[in-house]
């Protein structure tokens, strides 16, 4: 496959950046993404010029590491994937392919295609956890059985990966599926019941803190979610949140 | 210097408890005093660095990854063991204990490996407290799943995603830790060197991923968590930042390498596409629980099934070998790893593979499908002989089990593994050796401890399946909180390390010398091309089988290649910016040392025993010759060049397991 690339490029935080064209030929469809990019980086580097940056690491769509605006949707066309699952099959001969990074007043950019997403963490920070030592002398696994259906409404609110697909496609720039998804995990098990008032409010106070946009029920979100959190984690929050604010 | 491994006195039982209670410990008061270092935030560092910072102690963690939850440990898929007997099937701590000994080909250290069958249960209880979504049954209770090499069903799980699970649990307890300011964290932040100041490691040397910056950072105590080094090959199952260079610059500061040759090829990977391959992709090991492995009996069925005129799902029973059933049939398609991955080289070898390169074979869902279908028919009061709804009503267990790998396979192969079988083919993907350490996790540096897949300790010559989570964990959250305060004991009159010292000066000027000279070196190829380069000698000679020959040429091959590398690299851009081609150029020149003291420490091994197996040394039926000469670790000290590393040899005593010759038959 012959293509040609429109890429952001953008030296550091302060540049302005602009898309520049690549041609790029010989593509295999068995090809991902990235190493589509990794092909067109090594050109550029035995050229002398300089490659283009993009964050990536485990490659099977888990780490949540890529992060890739490609033809205005985030991961690309392709649905309940990572950039890095991304395959050339499905792409055209000839086809045009903008590349652009992640857009958020939340996320800036570091250079090229990395964003800084440590926002993402410092919400984490302020409630994603159970206060609970790490000493191991806690009661037995057993002895709190768990509604199958609680716990794997829980495991999937779990999958977040953490990439920022939900906020880059957001037209608020919204975090709510990703917190939802934090608040809705340790809502539905009863041992994140203790702290679920405070979680609630401090990671809601964070993420506002943090500058991410308010939700407006588009949806755009889940629909780009490459691992499929639902919009319920939205609502679940909504309501944790809104009780939360009535004893607090 | 002889090695050490300081292990207890007494009754394998009472070692770890009757070692807890007698070890010196740091008061509270004492312990706000003290700095340690973690380096890496995968299920070690990061449990490790939430533990040590709730004991009291002020911890600096750094991860080359913007966040310390994309630590490869992510990745990890079918399960974590614990010796719970939940099912009731007859498990215990000597159980596991001994499947490990045994699934490590008996050269694992008994003490470390019981120690870890003894805490496995905590890490369960400790996990399920911290919200780890683990899966349950209708009642409520925790499911399990079984893994190769083992006759009970200990593995706990996540669907295919325990790792995962586990590890934002880890990073939970860390970010509790960071928000009350305990845990500094450092992301994007890379570990260059180790700094020793009167023979203890007191600080490390890091760059900034973000603007290039090198800083110094001292503490009382280093730990390293940071994984294997299965990128040596290029092409394995890890992630593309998984590298070496942290163990690798411990090493040449002291602390002795143990075992390199023991890696782990895993059987259950997507087969390799072609030379624009960047990485493999595993398929958990938990599907040998249901898909069973195949290629065709005759060669003319193989023929057909390349061209594409004959389908796998046409061939007839008989006409297809279930070699791991033929050959094991004791454990069949769960026998261990490194028996597995073998037997598919061998059926490959000799030409019955099933893809255009020949290296594939079948992993077929097919029977399952019928299985779980003819269950829930029953269960469902459905018609058992309607053949397509049972099929269907399978398929639907199936893909609540495996979900997400069946998609995963989908979207890499482009075929529907629900209605043809999966193509597998072995890959790179743990490595069992590591850093030396004693029965304290700490290297031959003073104060230098190294945890989880870094180091060598609990595996032997072959990993079980769900080990390495539990592992990780165990180091992290319950074995080296309490040996690092034996140590820090003696540091609470210390007082803050100073980074002021010639000690962080020469290693800084060291680091900063490295950084010039690949960037200034301005030669013809990229990093990625001698990356590859490596990866095929290692591959093709160090690989699933080696012989002395091929060791010896691999030896001369990667020192050249070395030598190259540091003449023709061409690393762009400047050292004060984001530049991953620079820190990809540093940790392939680590690579390339390594590898060949991994040659080498295959070639003294003049045996077979787990995922190391010699050409030479094998019986008629192909498998491995252990001796008993070589039950030893061998712990490499480094001296200037690979080639002169100097062999130790900590001889390994099994007092509680009966050694015998390990068969799955």
């Amino acid at each position: 496959m012959d293509l040609k690339l429109k890429i952001w490029r953008q030296k550091n935080a302060n540049d302005k950046g602009k898309m520049v064209d690549y041609p790029i030929s010989n593509v295999s469809p068995d090809m991902s993404f990235l190493e589509m990019l990794d092909v067109l980086n090594n050109e550029l580097i035995e050229k002398g010029e300089a490659p283009v940056s993009f964050d990536h690491d485990c490659r099977e769509g888990i780490c949540g590491s890529c992060s890739l605006y490609i033809n205005g949707e985030a991961h690309g066309p392709d649905r309940l994937i990572t950039t890095c699952q991304l395959h050339m099959r499905t792409f055209k001969d000839g086809e045009t392919i903008t590349i652009e990074p992640w857009r958020a007043k939340a996320f800036p950019v570091i250079k090229d295609l990395v964003v800084d997403r440590t926002a993402f963490d410092r919400i984490q920070h302020a409630g994603g956890f159970i206060s609970v030592n790490t000493s191991g002398n806690t009661i037995d696994a057993n002895a709190i059985p768990i509604n199958k259906a609680d716990a794997d409404n829980a495991f999937m609110a779990a999958t977040c990966i953490g990439c920022g697909a939900c906020v880059a496609s957001c037209k608020n720039s919204s975090a709510m599926l990703f917190v939802g998804a934090k608040v809705s995990q340790f809502a539905l098990l009863p041992q994140g019941q203790v702290e679920a008032t405070d979680r609630v409010l401090n990671m809601v106070k964070q993420m506002d803190e943090e500058g991410f946009g308010n939700c407006t029920n588009t949806g755009a979100c889940e629909v780009e979610c490459p691992k499929g959190i639902s919009l319920e984690n939205i609502a679940r929050m909504n309501r944790e949140y809104l009780s939360a604010s009535l004893k607090g | 210097m002889a090695l050490d491994s300081k292990i207890p006195q007494g009754p394998i039982k009472d070692k770890w408890t009757d070692y807890k209670n007698h070890i010196d410990l740091v008061n509270p008061a004492n312990k706000r005093n003290i700095d340690v270092i973690i380096v890496g935030t995968g299920l070690a560092g990061g449990s490790a660095a939430a533990t040590l910072a709730e004991l009291g102690y002020n911890v600096k963690a750094f991860c080359f990854q913007d966040s310390p939850r994309r630590a490869h440990s992510i990745a990890a898929q079918g399960g974590i063991n614990a010796a719970k007997n939940y099912q009731g099937d007859g498990d215990s701590t000597y159980r596991l204990f001994y499947d490990t000994v045994k699934g490590g080909d008996y050269r694992s250290r008994e003490a470390n490996v019981y120690r870890l069958a003894e805490v496995s249960t905590n890490i369960i209880d400790q996990c399920v407290a911290q919200g780890v979504p683990f899966a349950r049954e209708y009642g409520g209770l925790l499911d399990n799943r079984s893994f190769g090499g083992v006759l009970v069903s200990r593995t706990f799980y996540a669907a295919g995603q325990t790792g995962q699970q586990l590890l934002l649990g880890a990073y939970s307890a860390m970010n509790r830790q960071i928000g009350r300011g305990k845990i500094k964290m450092y992301n994007r932040h890379e570990m260059l060197d180790v700094v020793k100041v009167d023979g203890k490691a007191r600080g490390i040397i890091t760059r900034n991923l973000i603007n290039g910056e090198i800083e110094r950072h001292s503490a009382h105590a280093v730990v390293l968590g940071t994984g294997g080094y299965g990128n040596v090959f290029f092409l394995s199952t890890n992630a593309m930042g998984s590298n070496v260079t942290a163990a690798w610059k411990a090493h040449k500061r002291g602390a002795h390498f143990a075992n390199p040759c023991y890696t782990q090829i895993h059987p259950t990977c997507i087969p390799v596409s072609g030379d624009h391959q960047s990485k493999l992709t595993l398929m958990s090991e938990s599907l040998r629980n249901d898909g069973r492995i195949w290629v065709p009996k005759h060669k003319k069925d193989v023929e057909a099934i390349r061209n594409k005129t004959l389908k796998p799902t046409q061939l007839a029973e008989e006409d297809r070998d279930y070699y791991l059933e033929r050959r094991y049939p004791a454990f069949g398609n769960l026998v261990p790893r490194d028996v597995a991955s073998r037997a598919a080289k061998e059926r490959s070898d000799a030409g019955y593979g099933v893809n255009a390169t020949g290296e594939a074979v079948y992993l077929d869902f097919a029977s399952a499908f019928m299985r779980y279908g003819k269950e829930q028919a029953t269960v469902r009061h459905l018609d058992f002989n309607d053949e397509a709804l049972v099929r269907k009503l399978g398929q639907e267990v199936v893909k609540n089990k495996y979900g997400n790998l069946f998609q995963m396979y989908e979207k890499i192969v482009d075929e529907n593994p629900y209605e043809t079988p999966m193509m597998i083919y072995p890959a790179v993907h743990y490595t069992m050796g590591g850093v030396w350490v004693d029965y304290n996790l700490m290297t031959t540096v003073p104060g230098l401890y190294a945890i989880g897949e870094a180091n060598f300790s609990d595996h032997g010559a072959n990993r079980l399946g769900a080990s390495a989570l539990m592992q990780g964990l165990a180091d992290g959250y319950f074995v080296l909180p309490y040996t690092i305060g034996d140590y820090l004991a003696d540091d609470i009159r210390t007082g803050p390390i100073s980074t002021d010292t010639k000690e962080f000066e020469e290693a800084e000027a060291e680091v900063r010398k490295n950084i010039d000279h690949l960037i200034n070196n301005n030669g013809t190829h990229s990093v990625d091309h001698f990356h590859r380069r490596l990866g095929k000698i290692m591959w093709d000679k160090c690989g699933m089988a080696r012989n002395e020959k091929d060791l010896k040429s691999a030896i001369t091959e990667i020192s050249e290649l070395r030598a190259e590398f540091w003449k023709d690299v061409r690393v762009p851009g400047t050292a004060n910016e984001f530049n991953e081609e620079l820190a990809k150029a540093g940790r392939v020149a680590d690579f390339l040392e390594l590898g060949e003291l991994f040659a080498k420490d295959a070639l003294q091994r003049e045996e077979s025993a787990g995922g190391h197996f010699r050409d030479e040394y094998q019986t008629a039926e192909g498998e491995a010759v252990r001796k008993k000469e070589f039950q030893y670790v061998s712990a490499w000290e480094y001296k200037g060049e690979p080639k002169d590393a100097i062999l130790h040899k900590e001889h390994l005593e099994y007092e509680n397991i009966k050694v015998k010759e390990r068969s799955y038959k």
